[in-house]
């Protein structure tokens, strides 16, 4: 007997295997060489352009969309991947809606930005596709630095450095590359195996070693890493994830939205268990990505919930509107109260006003924020410095910036800069 | 709605829109289609002696250039004058005629360059009841070669024997077409003028090569690995042929002078422009090879309602603005203008910073949240902020009144006064 929507309780293949396959499609297509011609002709090439500073990495955007149009996509492809070397990933992921396309001046002007997240990914799959690496390691400096995390911040770090010449050692705790790019996200975004084949591409480069199953404390040290090499930097992210700390949580069927997304990324979508009631409580880019995937799994019911109003919710309102398109409901100002069950969780309910009501549920997906677990070098307030002696952090366990994975790249590389300025004697 | 009705040395049509010689009026087919989406007179394509039919390359005739979004800015050929048997050409120019009685039909000729030839195309094609003759002393390309159109137009001593050839065996309106490849417009048309015709018109194509091909190494159109110049027409020749037009038109030994304005006429301003500097009437081509016969609706209705909405027949357009061509020297160096940008409408694109600031005369500020404002005191009104501005009235120049002072210069804005009077002319200076 196969499941369906209607399925009661947590369940895999609600959907037929080609529905789902059809749902996880790739969200924003490709353009097609006619396409990106079109779109390209749109920009304007701005003065000291909006975009480019609204950009964490400041990938010349006029410049990039000007060699598209002049029939240059490689030359394109250069120009975003000398920035970010990550620009492929973060064309499909970025959201644009709150960064380089809500400050294109024809979005002020007609409403619609220049489509830059399509055209960078125009440009950097031609040149993946083609296998070309664009960047050579300088010469060797001799020095030996260790990147601890592989995700956006390590390996766009690990690029830069190896790139100036340094031996890198990359000490990754999970079996795969990629941080979240690999792990978490949603799958409809980075579609065909597209984290792992940039890395494939970015470990190109040369003189990157890569250590999986390795974490700190678990295989290595930071003073053992101190000791060993030039410069250490870390990149690893936000491992633990904020508890609701309400009763019933330990119900059956109450989890953390990271860990159903990471399953999702790293199974056979068919497989993926879902809730026939899906309650999502939260209101970030995580609580989005698991509620439409949910949604597209075939849960025949999902709501997010969000203890504040509509214009606090951290993700955009382009997010919030891709949510309830899909089918999504999305409900405002409610705070959860206790999870009620007997073995497996069955309702949620909430506070609103000063009202409750309860929500059926059969699954609870919590994504009310990840923390840092553990603080090898001095923290900033919930976060680590950027740098201790000779450690550097960046990305999402770092102070400074949102934690997107444009921002972490940008931090890996500026990160990579100054230690390789500290190491050569240029810089303290 | 104004009434377009149209008599051009005597030619009448239900409005000034006419197909130039070329592809789109090679036989009745294409003619036919023209007439019936509006188009009000057509000039057949270019009919030879008789005989053998001349050839046309079987590779590209074409060649382009492009804007935004593959706009078609300009186009070039190397076609040459009708390949088809002049008994056909004939043949159908007559049945045309017949079946529209309303609209302009002018045959296009091109013969070499001695009387017989010209008496006897123009005895040839009098049975067709055409409304009149169209000399081709313009195509610059293969014809040329062969001491035919603009080998003829560029010495002006021919056009003047060819035209009086034609007026003295043809009783037929006369209109002579004009090349732009010459450095004075204004000698072929006092030859034309000399010679008794009855028009002239103008522009004929410019000699071009529209792009190379950088990995055959060869012009483009490219024809197995070789390319020539071909003949440049479309949106991007219209300012040329303007100026051509006006030349003409204030030209004391052409004035009067009939005009049939033709040169990337593509929209109804476009004709309106030409008529205000003294065509008659203008001829279109490459609107029409661009986007179909179609486009003559929007010149008609456009047109219509611009004379409506002035209050005006168009006849009171027809050389309205040419007064107002004069010479440099002439312009009154006492007008003074300042750039405006309109806060409202700036999108904050920065473009008009970045070329007064790169290139021209560092007179716009911009600010930490991008706003940008004229500094009156460096500006020159050079206009270029407003050209390169991507939104249409968000610069404008604004005028200084009489009598204010220009903060650039420190000056008070004077009377008219030109550099025929300026202190700074040595021909002045020195009387």
């Amino acid at each position: 007997m196969t499941n369906s929507p209607l399925t009661p309780g947590v369940a895999p293949a609600r959907l037929d295997p080609a529905t789902i396959q059809a749902h996880f499609a790739d969200h924003i297509p490709a353009f097609d060489a006619h396409e990106a011609r079109v779109a390209a002709d749109r920009c304007y090439f701005c003065h000291d352009a909006p975009c480019m500073t609204a950009c964490p990495t400041s990938i010349d955007i006029p410049l990039f969309i000007r060699q598209i149009a002049t029939g240059t996509p490689d030359a394109a492809a250069k120009t975003i991947l000398a920035q970010n070397i990550m620009g492929g990933m973060c064309a499909r992921v970025c959201p644009t809606e709150t960064l380089c396309e809500e400050v294109c001046v024809r979005e002020v002007a007609e409403g619609k930005p220049v489509e830059i997240g399509r055209l960078q990914r125009f440009a950097t799959d031609g040149l993946m596709a083609k296998g070309v690496h664009p960047f050579t390691r300088a010469a060797a400096t001799g020095k030996k630095v260790a990147v601890v995390g592989a995700g956006p911040a390590g390996l766009s770090a690990a690029h830069r450095l190896a790139m100036k010449g340094h031996d890198v050692t990359v000490f990754e705790r999970k079996a795969k590359l990629g941080g979240l790019n690999e792990y978490g996200l949603a799958a409809y975004k980075t579609t065909e195996d597209f984290a792992a084949r940039e890395i494939d591409w970015l470990l190109q480069i040369g003189g990157i070693t890569v250590k999986t199953g390795v974490s700190l404390g678990g295989g290595v040290t930071l003073a053992g890493l101190e000791a060993e090499y030039d410069a250490v930097f870390l990149g690893i992210g936000l491992a633990g994830v904020n508890a609701l700390a309400l009763p019933g949580e330990d119900l059956a069927g109450v989890l953390n939205a990271v860990d159903f997304i990471a399953g999702l990324r790293q199974s056979d979508l068919a497989s993926v268990a879902v809730g026939r009631d899906v309650v999502v409580i939260g209101g970030g880019m995580t609580a989005v990505d698991a509620a439409v995937q949910s949604k597209l799994l075939g849960a025949e019911s999902v709501t997010m919930v969000y203890r504040r109003g509509k214009d606090h919710m951290s993700a955009s309102l382009y997010e919030q509107e891709h949510a309830t398109s899909a089918g999504v409901k999305i409900i405002y100002g409610a705070a959860p109260v206790r999870m009620i069950g007997k073995a497996a969780v069955e309702a949620v309910e909430f506070t609103k006003g000063g009202e409750t009501f309860t929500l059926k549920a059969d699954q609870v997906m919590k994504a009310i924020g990840q923390t840092l677990t553990g603080a090898p070098i001095a923290q900033d307030g919930r976060k680590l410095t950027k740098r201790a002696a000779m450690v550097w952090a960046g990305g999402d366990c770092a102070t400074g910036g949102e934690d997107l994975t444009v921002t972490a790249v940008a931090e890996g590389r500026d990160a990579a800069e100054e230690i390789h300025a500290v190491l050569m004697g240029a810089g303290a | 709605m104004a009434n377009l009705t149209s008599n051009f040395i005597g030619i009448k049509s239900p409005n000034p829109f006419w197909l130039a010689s070329a592809p789109p009026t090679d036989k009745a087919y294409n003619v036919e289609r023209a007439f019936e989406a509006g188009w009000g007179g057509v000039v057949w394509k270019t009919l030879g002696s008789e005989g053998p039919p001349v050839v046309n390359v079987s590779g590209p005739r074409y060649g382009a250039i492009w804007g935004a979004d593959r706009r078609l800015l300009g186009l070039n050929n190397i076609e040459l004058i009708t390949d088809r048997p002049l008994q056909v050409n004939l043949d159908e120019i007559k049945m045309v005629k017949r079946k529209w009685r309303d609209r302009a039909l002018v045959i296009s000729l091109m013969v070499p360059c001695d009387e017989e030839s010209w008496k006897d195309i123009l005895h040839r094609i009098e049975d067709t009841e055409a409304d009149g003759v169209e000399l081709n002393f313009g195509c610059p390309h293969g014809m040329a070669e062969r001491g035919m159109g603009s080998a003829v137009g560029q010495v002006p001593e021919y056009i003047e024997m060819v035209t009086r050839w034609v007026k003295k065996h043809s009783r037929m309106p006369c209109i002579v077409k004009l090349t732009p490849n010459i450095s004075d417009i204004r000698k072929p048309s006092e030859a034309a003028h000399r010679g008794g015709a009855d028009a002239v018109s103008l522009i004929n194509t410019i000699n071009s090569i529209t792009s190379v091909n950088l990995d055959s190494f060869a012009p483009e159109p490219m024809i197995d690995g070789k390319g020539t110049h071909g003949g440049y027409c479309g949106p991007a020749v219209k300012p040329i042929a303007l100026n051509m037009v006006a030349e003409i038109a204030r030209n004391p030994l052409t004035r009067g002078l009939p005009i049939s304005g033709i040169g990337g006429v593509t929209t109804w301003r476009d004709a309106a422009e030409f008529l205000a500097l003294g065509a008659g009437n203008v001829q279109v081509c490459t609107a029409a090879m661009t986007y179909g016969f179609k486009v003559v609706q929007e010149m008609i209705s456009g047109l219509s309602e611009y004379l409506d909405d002035k209050g005006m027949a168009l006849s009171d357009l027809i050389g309205r603005a040419t007064p107002n061509v004069t010479d440099w020297q002439f312009l009154n160096l006492n007008y003074v203008t300042k750039a405006q940008i309109s806060q409202d409408d700036c999108i904050k694109c920065g473009r008009c910073y970045a070329a007064c600031e790169d290139t021209s005369h560092q007179a716009i500020a911009m600010s930490a949240d991008r706003t940008f404002t004229v500094k009156d005191e460096e500006c020159v009104a050079c206009n270029l902020c407003v050209n390169v501005c991507p939104v249409d009235n968000c610069i404008t120049m604004v005028e200084m009144p009489k009598g204010a002072t220009d903060p650039r210069t420190g000056r008070k804005v004077g009377d008219y006064a030109n550099w025929t009077t300026h202190p700074n002319n040595p021909s002045v200076a020195a009387e």
